[in-house]
Protein backbone atom coordinates (compact mmCIF):
# COMPACT_ATOMS: atom_id res chain seq x y z
CA UNK A 1 0.00 0.00 0.00
CA UNK A 2 2.88 2.09 0.58
CA UNK A 3 3.10 3.16 -3.34
CA UNK A 4 -0.49 3.75 -3.55
CA UNK A 5 -0.27 6.26 -0.79
CA UNK A 6 2.77 7.87 -2.56
CA UNK A 7 1.03 8.11 -5.29
CA UNK A 8 -2.22 10.12 -4.31
CA UNK A 9 0.10 12.70 -2.04
CA UNK A 10 1.88 13.13 -5.48
CA UNK A 11 -1.20 14.54 -6.65
CA UNK A 12 -1.74 16.77 -3.30
CA UNK A 13 -0.93 16.69 0.17
CA UNK A 14 -3.43 15.08 2.31
CA UNK A 15 -4.70 13.04 5.55
CA UNK A 16 -5.06 9.59 6.18
CA UNK A 17 -8.72 9.60 6.50
CA UNK A 18 -8.70 11.81 2.99
CA UNK A 19 -6.21 9.23 1.47
CA UNK A 20 -8.70 6.17 2.68
CA UNK A 21 -11.59 8.06 0.88
CA UNK A 22 -9.89 8.50 -2.25
CA UNK A 23 -9.12 5.04 -2.49
CA UNK A 24 -12.68 3.78 -1.98
CA UNK A 25 -14.18 6.80 -4.87
CA UNK A 26 -11.29 5.60 -7.31
CA UNK A 27 -11.84 1.75 -7.05
CA UNK A 28 -15.36 1.32 -5.81
CA UNK A 29 -16.97 -0.14 -3.19
CA UNK A 30 -15.77 -3.94 -5.08
CA UNK A 31 -12.29 -3.30 -3.93
CA UNK A 32 -11.69 -3.97 0.09
CA UNK A 33 -10.24 -0.47 0.85
CA UNK A 34 -7.30 -0.60 3.87
CA UNK A 35 -8.83 0.09 7.57
CA UNK A 36 -7.86 3.54 8.56
CA UNK A 37 -5.58 2.01 11.27
CA UNK A 38 -3.12 0.45 8.15
CA UNK A 39 -3.33 3.67 6.42
CA UNK A 40 -1.63 5.75 9.75
CA UNK A 41 0.65 2.68 10.21
CA UNK A 42 2.15 2.96 6.64
CA UNK A 43 2.01 6.60 6.71
CA UNK A 44 4.57 6.71 10.14
CA UNK A 45 6.49 4.13 8.37
CA UNK A 46 6.75 6.05 5.23
CA UNK A 47 7.70 9.35 7.97
CA UNK A 48 10.64 7.60 9.08
CA UNK A 49 12.05 6.02 5.52
CA UNK A 50 11.76 10.32 5.05
CA UNK A 51 9.50 9.53 1.91
CA UNK A 52 6.47 11.63 3.25
CA UNK A 53 6.80 14.68 5.83
CA UNK A 54 3.92 15.78 7.76
CA UNK A 55 2.98 18.49 9.80
CA UNK A 56 -0.22 19.54 12.17
CA UNK A 57 -2.76 21.67 11.06
CA UNK A 58 -4.70 23.01 13.86
CA UNK A 59 -8.90 22.87 13.30
CA UNK A 60 -10.91 25.22 15.64
CA UNK A 61 -14.09 22.41 16.39
CA UNK A 62 -11.87 18.82 16.02
CA UNK A 63 -8.84 17.69 17.01
CA UNK A 64 -5.86 18.62 15.09
CA UNK A 65 -5.54 16.52 11.78
CA UNK A 66 -2.16 15.50 10.52
CA UNK A 67 -1.41 16.10 6.95
CA UNK A 68 0.75 14.26 4.97
CA UNK A 69 3.27 15.88 2.14
CA UNK A 70 5.24 13.72 -0.92
CA UNK A 71 8.92 14.36 -0.34
CA UNK A 72 11.56 14.31 -2.62
CA UNK A 73 13.02 11.18 -1.64
CA UNK A 74 9.36 9.59 -2.14
CA UNK A 75 9.19 11.41 -5.40
CA UNK A 76 12.36 9.40 -6.41
CA UNK A 77 10.85 6.48 -5.18
CA UNK A 78 7.54 6.73 -7.18
CA UNK A 79 9.59 7.68 -10.14
CA UNK A 80 11.38 4.44 -10.16
CA UNK A 81 8.02 2.86 -9.69
CA UNK A 82 6.77 4.44 -13.00
CA UNK A 83 9.72 3.77 -14.74
CA UNK A 84 9.41 0.22 -14.01
CA UNK A 85 7.12 -2.43 -15.91
CA UNK A 86 5.02 -4.22 -12.71
CA UNK A 87 6.77 -6.95 -11.62
CA UNK A 88 5.04 -10.46 -11.26
CA UNK A 89 3.79 -13.18 -10.46
CA UNK A 90 0.44 -11.62 -10.55
CA UNK A 91 -1.46 -14.74 -9.76
CA UNK A 92 -1.57 -17.21 -7.02
CA UNK A 93 -2.97 -20.07 -7.74
CA UNK A 94 -3.26 -23.27 -5.09
CA UNK A 95 -5.29 -25.35 -6.98
CA UNK A 96 -2.94 -26.33 -9.46
CA UNK A 97 -0.29 -28.43 -6.99
CA UNK A 98 -3.43 -29.67 -5.01
CA UNK A 99 -4.30 -31.19 -8.39
CA UNK A 100 -1.37 -32.41 -9.18
CA UNK A 101 0.05 -33.81 -5.93
CA UNK A 102 -2.85 -34.79 -4.28
CA UNK A 103 -3.87 -37.23 -6.58
CA UNK A 104 -0.72 -38.84 -6.63
CA UNK A 105 -0.69 -39.82 -2.86
CA UNK A 106 -4.12 -41.57 -3.72
CA UNK A 107 -6.08 -38.85 -1.25
CA UNK A 108 -8.50 -37.78 -4.13
CA UNK A 109 -9.37 -38.49 -7.67
CA UNK A 110 -8.32 -35.68 -10.52
CA UNK A 111 -11.81 -35.37 -11.85
CA UNK A 112 -13.55 -34.97 -8.17
CA UNK A 113 -11.15 -32.03 -7.31
CA UNK A 114 -12.16 -30.64 -10.86
CA UNK A 115 -15.09 -30.74 -10.59
CA UNK A 116 -15.34 -29.16 -7.10
CA UNK A 117 -13.30 -26.20 -8.44
CA UNK A 118 -14.95 -25.33 -11.02
CA UNK A 119 -18.28 -25.10 -8.85
CA UNK A 120 -16.36 -22.49 -6.28
CA UNK A 121 -14.77 -20.74 -9.56
CA UNK A 122 -18.69 -20.58 -11.33
CA UNK A 123 -20.32 -19.16 -7.56
CA UNK A 124 -17.32 -16.30 -7.85
CA UNK A 125 -18.52 -15.43 -11.24
CA UNK A 126 -21.73 -15.33 -10.01
CA UNK A 127 -21.27 -13.02 -7.11
CA UNK A 128 -18.86 -10.89 -10.01
CA UNK A 129 -21.59 -10.95 -13.10
CA UNK A 130 -24.32 -9.45 -10.17
CA UNK A 131 -21.38 -6.88 -9.18
CA UNK A 132 -21.07 -6.15 -12.64
CA UNK A 133 -24.65 -5.26 -13.65
CA UNK A 134 -25.02 -2.96 -10.93
CA UNK A 135 -22.31 -0.86 -11.33
CA UNK A 136 -22.72 -0.17 -15.16
CA UNK A 137 -23.06 3.54 -13.87
CA UNK A 138 -19.99 3.46 -12.05
CA UNK A 139 -16.67 5.28 -13.02
CA UNK A 140 -14.73 3.74 -15.25
CA UNK A 141 -11.96 2.34 -13.14
CA UNK A 142 -14.54 0.72 -10.45
CA UNK A 143 -16.25 -1.28 -13.79
CA UNK A 144 -12.66 -1.96 -15.39
CA UNK A 145 -11.32 -3.88 -11.75
CA UNK A 146 -14.54 -5.93 -11.94
CA UNK A 147 -14.03 -6.59 -15.77
CA UNK A 148 -10.75 -7.71 -14.64
CA UNK A 149 -11.36 -10.09 -12.32
CA UNK A 150 -14.31 -11.15 -14.82
CA UNK A 151 -11.36 -12.13 -17.31
CA UNK A 152 -8.90 -13.56 -15.16
CA UNK A 153 -11.61 -16.17 -13.48
CA UNK A 154 -13.00 -16.84 -17.30
CA UNK A 155 -9.06 -17.99 -17.74
CA UNK A 156 -8.67 -20.18 -14.61
CA UNK A 157 -12.01 -21.90 -16.29
CA UNK A 158 -10.41 -22.41 -19.19
CA UNK A 159 -7.00 -23.57 -17.22
CA UNK A 160 -8.97 -25.67 -15.51
CA UNK A 161 -10.74 -27.57 -18.92
CA UNK A 162 -6.71 -27.23 -20.01
CA UNK A 163 -6.03 -29.54 -17.47
CA UNK A 164 -9.14 -31.71 -17.61
CA UNK A 165 -8.08 -32.63 -20.86
CA UNK A 166 -4.93 -33.54 -20.44
CA UNK A 167 -4.55 -35.18 -17.08
CA UNK A 168 -8.23 -36.74 -16.71
CA UNK B 1 -39.01 -31.08 -9.61
CA UNK B 2 -42.35 -31.25 -11.53
CA UNK B 3 -42.91 -32.87 -14.65
CA UNK B 4 -39.37 -31.90 -16.43
CA UNK B 5 -39.36 -29.56 -19.90
CA UNK B 6 -36.84 -31.81 -21.51
CA UNK B 7 -35.22 -35.52 -20.17
CA UNK B 8 -33.19 -37.64 -22.07
CA UNK B 9 -32.33 -41.04 -21.24
CA UNK B 10 -29.12 -43.07 -22.43
CA UNK B 11 -29.01 -40.73 -25.48
CA UNK B 12 -26.80 -41.62 -28.02
CA UNK B 13 -25.20 -40.25 -31.61
CA UNK B 14 -22.50 -41.95 -33.48
CA UNK B 15 -21.19 -40.73 -36.54
CA UNK B 16 -19.90 -43.10 -39.21
CA UNK B 17 -17.26 -41.61 -41.70
CA UNK B 18 -15.57 -44.45 -44.41
CA UNK B 19 -16.44 -47.08 -41.90
CA UNK B 20 -15.05 -45.37 -38.65
CA UNK B 21 -17.62 -44.58 -36.22
CA UNK B 22 -16.93 -41.66 -33.62
CA UNK B 23 -19.49 -41.60 -30.78
CA UNK B 24 -19.41 -37.81 -29.84
CA UNK B 25 -22.09 -38.35 -27.29
CA UNK B 26 -22.45 -41.54 -25.30
CA UNK B 27 -25.47 -42.40 -22.86
CA UNK B 28 -26.14 -38.62 -21.41
CA UNK B 29 -29.46 -38.42 -19.16
CA UNK B 30 -30.18 -34.85 -18.48
CA UNK B 31 -33.30 -33.32 -17.05
CA UNK B 32 -34.59 -29.43 -17.40
CA UNK B 33 -37.47 -28.37 -15.29
CA UNK B 34 -40.20 -26.25 -16.26
CA UNK B 35 -38.60 -22.96 -15.75
CA UNK B 36 -35.21 -24.20 -15.32
CA UNK B 37 -32.06 -22.53 -16.51
CA UNK B 38 -29.00 -25.10 -17.34
CA UNK B 39 -26.06 -24.35 -19.08
CA UNK B 40 -24.06 -26.89 -20.60
CA UNK B 41 -20.25 -26.55 -20.86
CA UNK B 42 -17.13 -28.49 -21.86
CA UNK B 43 -13.93 -28.46 -23.89
CA UNK B 44 -14.33 -28.76 -27.15
CA UNK B 45 -15.26 -31.71 -28.83
CA UNK B 46 -16.81 -32.83 -25.44
CA UNK B 47 -20.57 -33.68 -27.25
CA UNK B 48 -22.35 -30.17 -26.45
CA UNK B 49 -22.96 -29.07 -29.45
CA UNK B 50 -24.05 -32.42 -31.27
CA UNK B 51 -26.07 -33.35 -27.59
CA UNK B 52 -27.68 -29.60 -28.31
CA UNK B 53 -28.46 -30.56 -32.08
CA UNK B 54 -29.94 -33.76 -31.39
CA UNK B 55 -32.46 -32.30 -28.45
CA UNK B 56 -33.50 -29.70 -31.28
CA UNK B 57 -34.47 -32.31 -33.51
CA UNK B 58 -31.72 -31.35 -36.24
CA UNK B 59 -30.17 -34.28 -36.40
CA UNK B 60 -31.39 -38.32 -34.97
CA UNK B 61 -30.10 -39.72 -31.83
CA UNK B 62 -28.58 -42.69 -32.46
CA UNK B 63 -29.62 -44.45 -28.91
CA UNK B 64 -31.68 -43.20 -26.59
CA UNK B 65 -34.97 -41.52 -25.19
CA UNK B 66 -36.25 -37.35 -25.76
CA UNK B 67 -38.94 -36.45 -23.79
CA UNK B 68 -40.02 -32.99 -24.47
CA UNK B 69 -43.07 -32.19 -21.94
CA UNK B 70 -43.71 -35.44 -21.39
CA UNK B 71 -44.53 -36.99 -24.77
CA UNK B 72 -41.27 -39.00 -26.28
CA UNK B 73 -40.37 -37.59 -29.62
CA UNK B 74 -37.45 -38.97 -31.40
CA UNK B 75 -39.53 -41.40 -32.56
CA UNK B 76 -42.23 -38.91 -33.75
CA UNK B 77 -42.13 -38.53 -37.69
CA UNK B 78 -39.85 -35.60 -39.04
CA UNK B 79 -43.26 -33.43 -39.38
CA UNK B 80 -44.76 -34.40 -36.33
CA UNK B 81 -42.01 -33.50 -34.16
CA UNK B 82 -41.23 -30.00 -36.62
CA UNK B 83 -44.62 -28.72 -35.38
CA UNK B 84 -43.95 -29.71 -31.31
CA UNK B 85 -40.93 -27.69 -31.59
CA UNK B 86 -42.31 -24.61 -33.41
CA UNK B 87 -44.43 -24.29 -30.76
CA UNK B 88 -42.82 -24.91 -27.57
CA UNK B 89 -39.21 -24.71 -28.52
CA UNK B 90 -36.97 -22.04 -29.72
CA UNK B 91 -33.48 -22.64 -31.14
CA UNK B 92 -30.15 -20.20 -31.42
CA UNK B 93 -27.95 -21.32 -33.54
CA UNK B 94 -23.71 -20.73 -33.69
CA UNK B 95 -24.38 -20.25 -37.30
CA UNK B 96 -27.51 -17.81 -36.75
CA UNK B 97 -29.12 -19.51 -40.22
CA UNK B 98 -31.34 -16.25 -40.94
CA UNK B 99 -32.86 -16.23 -44.16
CA UNK B 100 -31.21 -13.63 -46.10
CA UNK B 101 -33.77 -13.12 -48.46
CA UNK B 102 -36.09 -11.57 -45.40
CA UNK B 103 -35.43 -8.43 -43.45
CA UNK B 104 -34.51 -8.53 -39.75
CA UNK B 105 -38.19 -7.95 -38.63
CA UNK B 106 -39.28 -10.50 -41.14
CA UNK B 107 -37.12 -12.92 -39.71
CA UNK B 108 -38.06 -12.50 -36.69
CA UNK B 109 -41.52 -12.43 -37.08
CA UNK B 110 -41.66 -15.51 -39.13
CA UNK B 111 -42.29 -17.60 -36.28
CA UNK B 112 -45.24 -16.29 -34.66
CA UNK B 113 -46.79 -16.40 -37.63
CA UNK B 114 -45.86 -20.09 -38.26
CA UNK B 115 -47.11 -20.72 -35.51
CA UNK B 116 -50.50 -18.98 -35.82
CA UNK B 117 -49.94 -15.56 -34.75
CA UNK B 118 -51.64 -12.78 -35.75
CA UNK B 119 -49.46 -10.18 -38.11
CA UNK B 120 -50.11 -7.36 -35.00
CA UNK B 121 -49.36 -9.78 -32.48
CA UNK B 122 -46.19 -10.90 -34.50
CA UNK B 123 -45.35 -7.20 -34.95
CA UNK B 124 -45.79 -5.97 -31.55
CA UNK B 125 -43.58 -9.26 -29.97
CA UNK B 126 -40.72 -8.17 -32.71
CA UNK B 127 -40.56 -4.81 -31.81
CA UNK B 128 -40.30 -5.68 -28.29
CA UNK B 129 -37.21 -7.84 -28.82
CA UNK B 130 -35.42 -5.65 -30.63
CA UNK B 131 -36.05 -3.24 -28.45
CA UNK B 132 -34.56 -4.94 -25.89
CA UNK B 133 -31.62 -6.16 -28.20
CA UNK B 134 -30.97 -2.62 -28.95
CA UNK B 135 -31.37 -3.40 -33.06
CA UNK B 136 -34.65 -1.39 -33.16
CA UNK B 137 -32.80 0.69 -36.37
CA UNK B 138 -31.73 -2.39 -37.98
CA UNK B 139 -35.35 -3.49 -38.10
CA UNK B 140 -35.61 -3.15 -41.56
CA UNK B 141 -32.10 -4.02 -42.82
CA UNK B 142 -31.11 -7.17 -44.77
CA UNK B 143 -28.83 -9.68 -41.79
CA UNK B 144 -25.92 -9.50 -44.34
CA UNK B 145 -25.35 -5.77 -43.78
CA UNK B 146 -25.56 -6.69 -39.98
CA UNK B 147 -22.75 -7.51 -37.95
CA UNK B 148 -21.64 -10.84 -36.43
CA UNK B 149 -23.02 -10.06 -32.75
CA UNK B 150 -25.66 -8.10 -34.36
CA UNK B 151 -26.54 -11.12 -36.44
CA UNK B 152 -26.60 -13.58 -33.59
CA UNK B 153 -29.13 -11.05 -31.20
CA UNK B 154 -31.61 -11.32 -34.03
CA UNK B 155 -31.42 -15.30 -33.91
CA UNK B 156 -31.84 -14.91 -30.12
CA UNK B 157 -34.87 -12.73 -30.94
CA UNK B 158 -36.65 -14.86 -33.49
CA UNK B 159 -36.04 -18.22 -30.98
CA UNK B 160 -37.65 -16.48 -28.44
CA UNK B 161 -40.24 -13.88 -31.04
CA UNK B 162 -43.45 -17.65 -30.17
CA UNK B 163 -42.44 -17.18 -26.09
CA UNK B 164 -40.79 -20.83 -26.44
CA UNK B 165 -41.23 -23.00 -23.25
CA UNK B 166 -37.96 -24.45 -23.66
CA UNK B 167 -34.89 -21.79 -25.46
CA UNK B 168 -32.38 -23.97 -26.71
CA UNK B 169 -28.69 -21.84 -27.53
CA UNK B 170 -25.29 -22.61 -28.61
CA UNK B 171 -22.75 -19.71 -27.67
CA UNK B 172 -25.22 -16.96 -27.49
CA UNK B 173 -22.78 -14.57 -26.59
CA UNK B 174 -20.18 -16.35 -28.99
CA UNK B 175 -19.50 -13.07 -31.43
CA UNK B 176 -20.63 -10.46 -28.83
CA UNK B 177 -18.57 -7.58 -27.06
CA UNK B 178 -19.24 -6.78 -23.56
CA UNK B 179 -22.05 -4.49 -24.21
CA UNK B 180 -23.79 -7.10 -26.73
CA UNK B 181 -23.43 -10.01 -24.38
CA UNK B 182 -24.60 -8.05 -21.52
CA UNK B 183 -27.83 -6.82 -23.77
CA UNK B 184 -28.23 -11.05 -24.39
CA UNK B 185 -27.48 -11.72 -20.52
CA UNK B 186 -30.32 -9.50 -19.85
CA UNK B 187 -33.33 -10.78 -22.11
CA UNK B 188 -32.47 -14.29 -20.65
CA UNK B 189 -32.60 -13.53 -17.44
CA UNK B 190 -35.92 -12.05 -18.26
CA UNK B 191 -36.60 -15.12 -19.93
CA UNK B 192 -35.94 -17.41 -17.19
CA UNK B 193 -37.49 -14.64 -14.91
CA UNK B 194 -40.81 -15.14 -17.15
CA UNK B 195 -40.86 -19.02 -16.34
CA UNK B 196 -39.09 -20.28 -19.59
CA UNK B 197 -36.64 -22.84 -19.33
CA UNK B 198 -33.40 -22.36 -20.75
CA UNK B 199 -30.44 -24.87 -21.78
CA UNK B 200 -27.70 -23.29 -23.26
CA UNK B 201 -24.04 -24.57 -24.22
CA UNK B 202 -21.55 -21.97 -23.28
CA UNK B 203 -17.48 -21.35 -22.98
CA UNK B 204 -18.15 -18.22 -21.37
CA UNK B 205 -18.82 -18.69 -18.09
CA UNK B 206 -20.63 -15.35 -17.65
CA UNK B 207 -23.16 -16.47 -19.23
CA UNK B 208 -23.31 -20.31 -17.80
CA UNK B 209 -22.58 -18.98 -14.06
CA UNK B 210 -26.38 -17.23 -14.34
CA UNK B 211 -28.02 -20.66 -14.99
CA UNK B 212 -29.58 -22.66 -11.94
CA UNK B 213 -27.37 -25.18 -12.62
CA UNK B 214 -24.57 -26.15 -14.85
CA UNK B 215 -23.89 -29.56 -16.62
CA UNK B 216 -20.22 -30.33 -17.42
CA UNK B 217 -19.67 -32.62 -20.36
CA UNK B 218 -16.44 -34.68 -20.67
CA UNK B 219 -15.91 -37.11 -23.73
CA UNK B 220 -19.69 -37.16 -24.68
CA UNK B 221 -20.82 -38.01 -20.89
CA UNK B 222 -22.20 -36.20 -18.28
CA UNK B 223 -18.69 -35.63 -16.02
CA UNK B 224 -20.57 -33.24 -13.24
CA UNK B 225 -23.99 -31.83 -12.82
CA UNK B 226 -24.53 -29.42 -10.17
CA UNK B 227 -26.55 -26.39 -8.99
CA UNK B 228 -24.37 -22.73 -8.99
CA UNK B 229 -24.10 -21.63 -5.31
CA UNK B 230 -23.29 -18.02 -4.78
CA UNK B 231 -21.13 -17.34 -2.17
CA UNK B 232 -22.31 -14.77 0.74
CA UNK B 233 -19.50 -12.97 0.27
CA UNK B 234 -20.09 -8.67 1.34
CA UNK B 235 -19.46 -6.83 -1.66
CA UNK B 236 -15.92 -5.82 -1.24
CA UNK B 237 -14.58 -9.29 -0.90
CA UNK B 238 -15.60 -10.33 -4.61
CA UNK B 239 -13.34 -8.89 -6.74
CA UNK B 240 -10.56 -9.78 -4.06
CA UNK B 241 -11.23 -12.99 -4.45
CA UNK B 242 -10.09 -13.01 -7.85
CA UNK B 243 -7.70 -9.72 -7.97
CA UNK B 244 -5.23 -8.76 -5.56
CA UNK B 245 -4.03 -5.39 -6.18
CA UNK B 246 -0.44 -4.48 -4.64
CA UNK B 247 1.81 -1.81 -4.46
Amino acid sequence: MRLHLLALLAKEPAHGYELKLALEQTFGEAYPSPNIGQIYVTLKRLEQDGLVCSEDVTQTDRPNKRVYELTPAGREVLDAWVAEPSEGPRVRDEFFIKLILVPMAGLADRMKLINSQRRHYLGIMRNLTALAATSETADPPARLLIEGAILHLQADLDWLERCQEELV
Amino acid sequence: MNDPVLRTRGLAKVYRADGVAAEAIRGVDIEVGAGEFVAIMGPSGSGKSTLLHVLGGLEPATRGEIWLRGQRVERLSTAAWAILRRRHVGFVFQSFNLLSNMTVADNVELPALLAGASPKQARKRREELLGELGLTAKAHAAPSRLSGGEQQRVALARALANEPSLLLADEPTGNLDSIGARDVLRLLQRTHDNGQAILLVSHDARVASRADRVIHLFDGMVADDAPVIRAPRPVRDVVGDVLELRG
